[in-house]
């Protein structure tokens, strides 16, 4: 595949660009509705679709006013507002309580471990729109729906799966011995807990957090029906824009949040550099 | 053997003189409440804001307290009734039914009473909200059913008393009964009419279009998969990110630019048309019909299909490929007798993957599918916030979720769940 032989046939030759091409326009189509939202989010009118203008790259068809409406519309800000306050307390939860069930889970001799793991890997698999009406109905009946901590809690709920996978993955590559070596020098439990295996699962526990902060950053389905109009999200408020009123406003908010998820990526990746670099440096 | 030199030395102690057995145990226990302490937080939390929810859902789904609670005395009168004589019950049922509404309307529970009846044979919610006319009216030193089927002759009519009186128990089947458009009458049960056949159509409609989402996913991520798996490491990390960041951007993002690109005013047609493809008048319709359901939720499901395909294709060893073709095979039969039967799992992985995230989607649909394009959510969705029967949502909710565990099931058969792999 890397690399054509000299002995190629033309058969072969018009396969391998072939092939190239294929693979090409799949990546444009996985990549191009992405892009196309960026410069149109500049469009100096409020359609939805490139002006001739724009094409004429004429700099009168472009604007910042899409940007602006985002950043001093009250709807918008209130949106933001309540997305920047639920997503973290919802990884808060979601992390602390995720990192010490995988620690526990990863221990030998747990009794139960596959029962326990399904119960606790559910909120990932069953489909959102069931979660939520569940949800909405058990969280009306204790009087937690339509408040900021029935949000949080379901936000939370959904976020832990990821920790709880992506930790357990760490906890696989680490070496028990260094525990015990820690514990032969005489540290007790937390000790060792803080100084030998915290740094070294910490890049598992990052990304843990970081999959189940954008869960709730972007999830839409399950506060759509158990928060209430003051906890709407960005998200939730980009919805019932696409549903009801079209407006370009959306796309400025969409370019912003590419521009998050870009940053996600590139922090992810740095940190399964540094996890592989770490799971190096010890023995096995 | 081994009993004879335990006879003579005595169990193994412990440095504190313990057997080392015992001291074993104790520590094996101790570690396991500890792993338990540890995980029991979390069980605890997911339990009560997850686990609680999905019951409180199989509960609602079959519970049908209203009836028997907010008309206690009919329900026992209606007991002697039989249901197939063809008239209506006696003088007993309409003065314990008067004696319950009287209750009922003091309490404002008797219109909440008419929209559940009223979801098994539809006019009877009226029949209740009107309910003040003939209770205002009753002499009741007279007899009263006389006087309630003078006042509105509809309460003559044997069909609303057989509705109540299936539905008196604590518990029905009724909303499952609705949820695969069937029906329970006197006759025993049976389909509902043709046209009134809504949730079974619906549920094969999503089931297809999940299918054809899926078989687009698998003939788009194969080829990329492929092409990843088999270029040089640096090569191929790059063009990873193509693939990981519409794993990593926002939902609504996505659905957006698919609303951008396909509405008729919309970029694509746009395209077209200034290209001369198309005229003005005939713009396509590529969005509110399935057709935009499934190109908008093969993109958004695409990288599902990829990431496990991609990680199958890595284990796959080139030099078995070189085998073939060194014992004479070409490229296709090397590929195709070799490659692709090896490659078989990661397309089970990620079609399982796929369907099963696809059967649930709600928002894409929604937002794009238009009313040919919707799929068995949206209708959950539409009865816990516009039609409120929340019975019928909880329902299909179930049945939804119980063909969800078969795949996942599978799913688990296929890969295990422990190997599902994030980014």
């Amino acid at each position: 595949m890397s690399a054509l032989p000299p002995y190629a046939s033309k058969a072969q030759i018009a396969w391998y660009y072939g092939f190239r091409v294929i693979c090409a326009l799949i990546f444009f189509f996985l990549i191009v509705p992405i892009l196309v939202i960026i410069p149109l989010s500049f469009n100096a009118s409020d359609f939805f679709t490139f002006t001739k203008e724009m094409l004429a790259l004429d700099p009168d068809g472009y604007s910042l006013k899409h940007y602006r409406d985002f950043f001093t519309n009250p709807d918008w800000q209130q949106a933001l507002r309540n997305s920047v306050s639920i997503a973290p307390m919802a990884t808060l939860i979601s992390t602390g309580l995720g990192t010490l069930a995988a620690i526990g889970l990863s221990q030998s001799h747990v009794p139960f471990r596959g029962t326990i793991m399904a119960i606790l890997i559910s909120p990932m698999i069953v489909p959102l729109i069931i979660s939520a009406a569940g949800m909405y109905f058990f969280y009306s009946r204790i009087g937690m729906q339509g408040t900021y901590w029935g949000v949080v809690l379901a936000h939370a709920a959904l976020g832990t799966p990821f920790v709880i996978i992506t930790v357990t993955a760490t906890l696989v590559g680490f070496d028990k011995s260094l525990v015990r070596a820690a514990a032969s020098m005489g540290a007790n439990p937390v000790t060792t807990f803080f100084k030998v295996q915290m740094p070294l699962i910490m890049p598992g526990v990052i990304s843990g957090g970081l999959f189940a902060f954008i869960t709730s950053f972007d999830e839409v389905v399950v506060v759509l029906f158990v928060g209430s109009a003051s906890q709407k999200t960005l998200p939730w408020q980009m919805f019932t824009g696409l549903r009801e009123q079209i407006s370009p406003t959306i796309l400025a908010v969409a370019t912003v949040l590419v521009t998050i998820s870009i940053i996600l990526l590139t922090t992810l990746e740095l940190l399964r550099r540094r996890a592989e670099r770490l799971r190096g440096m010890s023995p096995g | 053997m081994s009993t004879m030199t335990d006879n003579q030395s005595g169990p193994m102690l412990a440095a504190d003189g313990t057997p080392l057995k015992v001291s074993l145990a104790r520590a094996l226990r101790r570690q396991k409440i500890r792993a338990f302490l540890l995980i029991v937080p979390l069980l605890a939390f997911i339990l009560i804001s997850f686990i609680a929810p999905i019951g409180d859902m199989l509960f609602r789904s079959v519970e049908n307290g209203i009836v028997p609670e907010t008309m206690p005395r009919t329900v026992v009168a209606l007991e002697d009734w039989d249901e197939t004589s063809g008239e209506a019950p006696s003088e007993a049922v309409f003065a314990a039914f008067y004696e319950d509404m009287k209750v009922a309307m003091e309490e404002k529970t008797h219109t909440k009473l008419g929209s559940r009846l009223n979801y098994d044979t539809a006019g009877i919610a009226s029949l209740f909200r009107k309910l003040r006319k003939p209770m205002g009216n009753i002499d009741e030193t007279q007899p009263i059913k006389p006087q309630f089927i003078d006042a509105e002759e509809d309460w003559g009519d044997p069909e609303v008393w057989q509705t109540i009186k299936r539905l008196s128990g604590y518990y029905t089947s009724s909303y499952f009964l609705s949820a695969v458009d069937m029906e329970s009458t006197h006759d025993g049960i049976q389909m509902k009419d043709d046209f009134e056949r809504i949730y079974l159509t619906l549920l094969w409609r999503t089931m297809v279009l999940s299918v054809a989402i899926t078989v687009s996913c698998i003939l788009l991520g194969y080829p990329i998969a492929f092409l990843l798996a088999n270029l040089p490491l640096r090569t191929s990390n790059i063009l990873m990110i193509l693939v990981l960041l519409p794993f990593w951007t926002s939902l609504l993002v996505r659905t957006s630019s698919w609303i951008v690109l396909l509405q008729q005013e919309g970029v694509i047609n746009d395209t077209l048309v200034s290209l001369g493809i198309l005229d003005d008048q005939g713009r396509l319709e590529l969005m509110y019909n399935q057709v935009g359901t499934i190109v908008a939720m093969t993109h958004i499901l695409l990288p599902f299909m990829i990431l496990p395909l991609y990680s199958v294709m890595k284990t796959i060893s080139p030099s078995y490929v070189r085998a073939a073709k060194s014992l004479g095979a070409n490229d296709w039969t090397a590929f195709w007798k070799v490659y692709f039967p090896n490659s078989v799992p990661g397309i089970g992985a990620g079609a399982v993957l796929v369907f099963i995230l696809a059967i649930g989607y709600y928002i894409t649909p929604e937002l794009v599918g238009g009313t040919s394009g919707i799929f068995i959510s949206n209708r959950i969705a539409y009865h816990i916030s516009s039609s409120l029967n929340w019975g019928l949502a909880a329902a299909l909710g179930v049945m939804l979720l119980a063909l969800i565990l078969v795949f996942y099931w599978l799913y688990d058969r296929i890969v295990g769940i422990d190997n599902v792999k994030l980014g």
